[in-house]
């Protein structure tokens, strides 16, 4: 009961109390692009890109404030022209390979690229000798 | 068999390795304060209403005058941001340049939380859609860039700057200089 009090309380106080920013979120956060097409294109990008807050969602399912700005600013972009890839660099520059959930060919992830296939030669170099094993006995 | 005897020893090697790397994240956990990538560039260019009544907009121009300066990201509404104030109150006192972006913020808010807290800046931008925020690889409130003379982001400070951290921010202002 008191928990429901205390509950109650933390809705019906003043937004101060809370900590919130009061300011009405940027409309591009919450809302899709009129041509459809667009929208795609920065849906595809948005659920490839972190939240930098709630750092195991993407900007797409986060409802962060900073998410809700992220998301703004990649449907301005992509309105205005820019391609997919160039706004996924831009960020990248800002927060590092870390805000992209689609990791690029490079270098530093080539072990990343290169497990399945060394996985899968393991894997097949087993089969042939358990068959082989198999046939002589 | 030779091979056969080998690959007996694998699923031992193989959790031994995942024994090593699990306990590895145990004693070191994994740290979640998101480095901006900016330090060491150009502050990004931006233009922003001030948040005081009568003050021309704010922009990145009159950064590169040779003078180190200190951004101070925040916000009314942010808790940590009033136990920051009295630090930014001491920088201000020993000669630092403090500029401040509110972000997502009401210049009647700012004005009071100022009122309040004491005000250390120079100048203050509304960051309204948290775009200039995003532009220098900040990921929340409050955090603190050291811009040098030339304008080049030298330093970030992820959240509140505590009464410890105020003599190094002073040295390294007066190293980028």
């Amino acid at each position: 009961m008191r928990r429901r009090f205390a509950l109650a309380a933390l809705l019906l106080a003043p937004a101060a109390l809370r900590a919130d920013p009061v300011l009405a979120p940027e409309p591009l956060a919450y809302t899709q692009l009129p041509d459809a097409k667009q929208e795609a294109r920065a849906q595809a990008l948005m659920q490839t890109l972190r939240c930098v807050v709630c750092q195991g969602q993407s900007i797409a399912d986060s409802d962060a404030d900073l998410a809700g700005d992220m998301r703004a600013i990649v449907r301005q972009r992509i309105a205005a022209g820019e391609s997919p890839e160039a706004i996924r660099a831009w960020m990248v520059a800002r927060y590092g390979r870390w805000v992209s959930y689609r990791p690029t060919v490079e270098p530093v992830t080539w072990p990343l690229w290169g497990a399945p296939l060394v996985l899968l030669l393991i894997g097949g170099f087993l089969a042939r000798q358990a068959f082989r094993r198999r046939r002589r006995g | 068999m030779k091979t056969v005897r080998i690959l007996l020893w694998l699923p031992l090697v193989a959790f031994l390795a995942i024994l090593g790397l699990v306990s590895s994240g145990l004693l070191k956990p994994h740290d979640t304060t998101v480095v901006s990538q900016m330090v060491g560039k150009p502050l990004p260019a931006f233009t922003l209403a001030s948040a005081r009544t009568g003050e021309g907009a704010v922009t990145g121009k009159g950064f590169a005058d040779g003078r180190p300066r200190l951004l101070n990201i925040f916000g009314s509404w942010c808790v940590p941001c009033i136990a920051e104030a009295p630090q930014l109150m001491a920088l201000k006192q020993a000669g630092v340049t403090i500029e401040g972006i509110a972000v997502r913020d009401r210049p009647g808010d700012v004005g009071e939380f100022l009122q309040r807290n004491g005000d250390p800046y120079d100048r203050i931008g509304l960051d309204d859609q948290a775009v200039l925020q995003v532009a220098l690889g900040s990921s929340g409130v409050p955090e603190s860039f050291l811009i040098d003379g030339k304008g080049i982001i030298r330093a970030q400070h992820i959240g509140e700057i505590r009464p410890e951290d105020v003599p190094g921010l002073i040295e390294t202002l007066k190293a980028i200089r």
